[in-house]
């Protein structure tokens, strides 16, 4: 085990896989010579060259169809999106074009390529650079959406990924940059679709993603210790495919469902597990499920504002003592 | 002389211009059919027709390499037909029948078929001009030789993604022909009066390097010779060529229009330049006999009936369908 940072595990990632299959190629805008805004992938021109790792244009869209008609034929190109605010401007190719491909040629293509992109809040960037859009990627059918929140699981899940024959996107945490966390040694591949339980807890089920998940573990660790409330907490990982074998058993253990998102309220990826989970386990719920998220609302940029806008651990100790008897 | 060089007009041999003329036909016939079949209600949805311009889908067809890739738009029947894709296919496909091309998940916009090299139809305006450089991209990352050439209308000319397409294409020096066929109407509106520069497509070119080049897009030996000349340099690591084809669309832009916000006249002036007539002048000045020409207009005639009644008989396609190929094991799962 080496303690590697969440940038790290970045370069990582597409580091063992550019390693493992020539046809593996990285392009995207500054993360060549410059090593990438968010310096996520440093070392990767110098080791694979401007072959393989190449820096393009400010052109979205470029970046999108050039990984797209790459994939096409014969290679598994990693794309790069700075921030995921920035996929409005490429949505088309997203949503129209690399997601559908497949479904409209009845098979005939596959696209084995994978989109990076920052996502999320706590940089005070405003609200076009710290949006928390995984919504948008979950809402489309045909691309897979990852959202890891520990470097482990950046670097396994991009290998994933690059693996995967079909398009995926991956959404780092931007504010988890700098987080530092223990990465196996060797080749590391985590499973695409799989949740993973954090901690076990008997009185509520926790269900987070990225930066969420780790303050849904501070805040299990206050409510136990303070409140003698008892939390699972379940990192999602992956919204495209879903883990409901996962969660529906977590949450049926405990009886009490709270999700924790980042994004704004309407039709967060919460909702569609308060929906599976009230669908198919009603019956095993003690109380009404809580969702947890950012207000309807553009972000602001000030850091006393961006901090009271997005789930704290205190506002989630709070609502969950509030709620939970 | 060199007879191989491309811009010398008497360059090409009478099988390549019989071929011309064999594949224009078929693409004018099936064009013709697939109204005909809409006017019956065989076909549903919407339909854009390349009615006179069979010659860019055609020089271009004839000029590429097996192993090269077509990306083209929603008016995109002749350019599938043109690499090779089984008429019945196609046709089938209109009718959303189980012998389509796309199984009935596609449709007439989305036409597609991989074995030829006809690497999709795409439907929103510019989407598949960066799909075409990244075609490209793997073609000069793998050395192959192949190129990638991407069929638009002029009204694409003033998207985001085809200037983003050319950038990246230029400065990657990615073997992409970008061909813009020019047929004066971006939808219904005159591209004149929504376009900063005369030539769309072409008048852009020296914004990214590239030669003005503009072609008469109804005469398919000028689009072949142009596809040949561009299409080596491609090969050979020069780079990509942004062609411009003047043209013009006989029927409307979509089954849904009638075409009649053209001025009195004009219609009637492309016909006089009807991309077949003046080709089957052509031939018959070349020297070859009427009755080689009635052959292949007879052969190309029964052929599209064929793929009709073969596309008619086809059932439709079975409901277990709907949920197959999201993905590439097949499924449509989203969870476990």
């Amino acid at each position: 085990m080496a303690e590697l940072t969440y940038r790290d595990a970045v370069a990582a990632g597409i580091a063992q896989e550019m390693r493992r299959d020539e046809n593996v190629v990285f392009l995207g805008e500054d993360i060549g010579a410059a090593g990438g805004v968010f310096k996520a992938t440093v070392g990767l021109f110098e080791e694979f060259g401007p072959r393989r790792v190449r820096d393009t244009p400010i052109s979205e869209q470029a970046i999108l169809g050039a990984a797209m008609g790459a994939a096409m034929t014969g290679l598994r190109p990693i794309a790069e999106i700075m921030f995921s605010d920035f996929l409005a401007v490429c949505w088309d190719l997203v949503a129209n074009e690399i997601a559908k491909t497949r479904y409209m040629t009845d098979g005939q293509i596959t696209l084995p390529l994978v989109i990076r992109t920052a996502n999320g809040a706590g940089s005070r960037f405003g609200a076009q650079h710290s949006q928390a859009v995984e919504n948008w990627a979950m809402a489309i059918p045909g691309i897979k959406v990852l959202a890891p929140a520990f470097p482990a699981d950046v670097k396994g899940l991009i290998a994933a990924a690059v693996r995967d024959p079909d398009p995926v996107i991956i959404f780092e945490q931007k504010s988890l940059y700098a987080f530092k966390g223990e990465v196996p040694d060797g080749e590391h591949v985590e499973p695409i679709g799989k949740a993973k339980v954090l901690r076990h807890g008997t009185d509520c089920t926790i269900v987070a993603l990225a930066l969420m998940v780790h303050r849904a573990l501070a805040a299990a660790e206050i409510l136990e210790r303070d409140h003698g409330i008892s939390c699972t907490v379940v990192d999602v990982r992956s919204l495209v495919p879903l883990d409901t074998l996962t969660i529906l058993a977590e949450v049926a253990k405990t009886g009490r469902l709270v999700t924790i998102e980042e994004n704004p309220r309407l039709c967060g990826w919460g909702a569609e597990i308060a929906s599976i989970v009230a669908d198919e386990i009603f019956w095993d719920l003690d109380g009404p499920i809580i969702r947890i998220t950012t207000p309807h609302i553009p972000l602001p940029s000030a850091d006393w504002l961006e901090d009271n806008t997005i789930p704290s651990v205190e506002r989630v100790v709070r609502e969950i003592r509030e709620k939970i008897d | 002389m060199d007879t191989t060089k491309p811009n010398e007009p008497t360059a090409l041999g009478h099988d390549i211009r019989l071929e011309l003329y064999r594949m224009q036909l078929e693409l004018r016939y099936c064009e013709k059919r697939a109204y005909d079949l809409f006017l019956q209600n065989l076909i549903k949805g919407t339909s854009h027709l390349s009615l006179g311009q069979e010659a860019i889908a055609a020089g271009f067809g004839v000029a590429m390499r097996p192993d090269d890739w077509t990306f083209c738009t929603y008016r995109g029947h002749a350019h599938t037909l043109a690499r090779g894709a089984s008429m019945e296919g196609v046709l089938g496909e209109l009718m959303g029948r189980q012998c389509g091309l796309l199984g009935g998940k596609g449709g007439s916009m989305h036409l597609t078929d991989v074995s030829k090299g006809a690497m999709g139809s795409y439907a929103i305006i510019g989407a598949h001009l960066p799909v075409a450089a990244g075609a490209a991209w793997s073609a000069q990352y793998r050395g192959t030789e192949q190129v990638a050439v991407c069929f638009f209308g002029d009204g694409t000319t003033n998207i985001g993604a085809f200037h983003e397409a050319l950038n990246f294409s230029v400065v990657w020096k990615l073997p992409v022909i970008f061909v813009c066929e020019n047929n004066l109407y971006m939808e219904y509106t005159p591209i004149s009066s929504v376009t900063a520069v005369e030539h769309p497509a072409a008048d852009r070119a020296s914004a990214y390097g590239l030669e003005k080049i503009v072609v008469d897009g109804n005469d398919a030996d000028e689009v072949y010779r142009t596809a040949v000349k561009y299409m080596e340099r491609a090969r050979k690591g020069g780079g990509p060529a942004l062609i411009e084809c003047m043209t013009y669309r006989h029927s409307g832009h979509s089954r849904a229009d009638p075409g009649q916000y053209r001025p009195e006249g004009e219609l009637e002036r492309w016909l006089e330049r009807d991309p077949i007539k003046i080709y089957r002048e052509r031939l018959l000045g070349l020297g070859i006999v009427e009755a080689t020409l009635t052959d292949i207009e007879g052969a190309s005639m029964r052929k599209v009936d064929e793929a009709t009644e073969t596309a008619k008989g086809s059932p439709v396609p079975t409901l277990d369908q709907i949920e197959k190929n999201v993905w590439a094991d097949g499924s449509a799962a989203w969870r476990n």
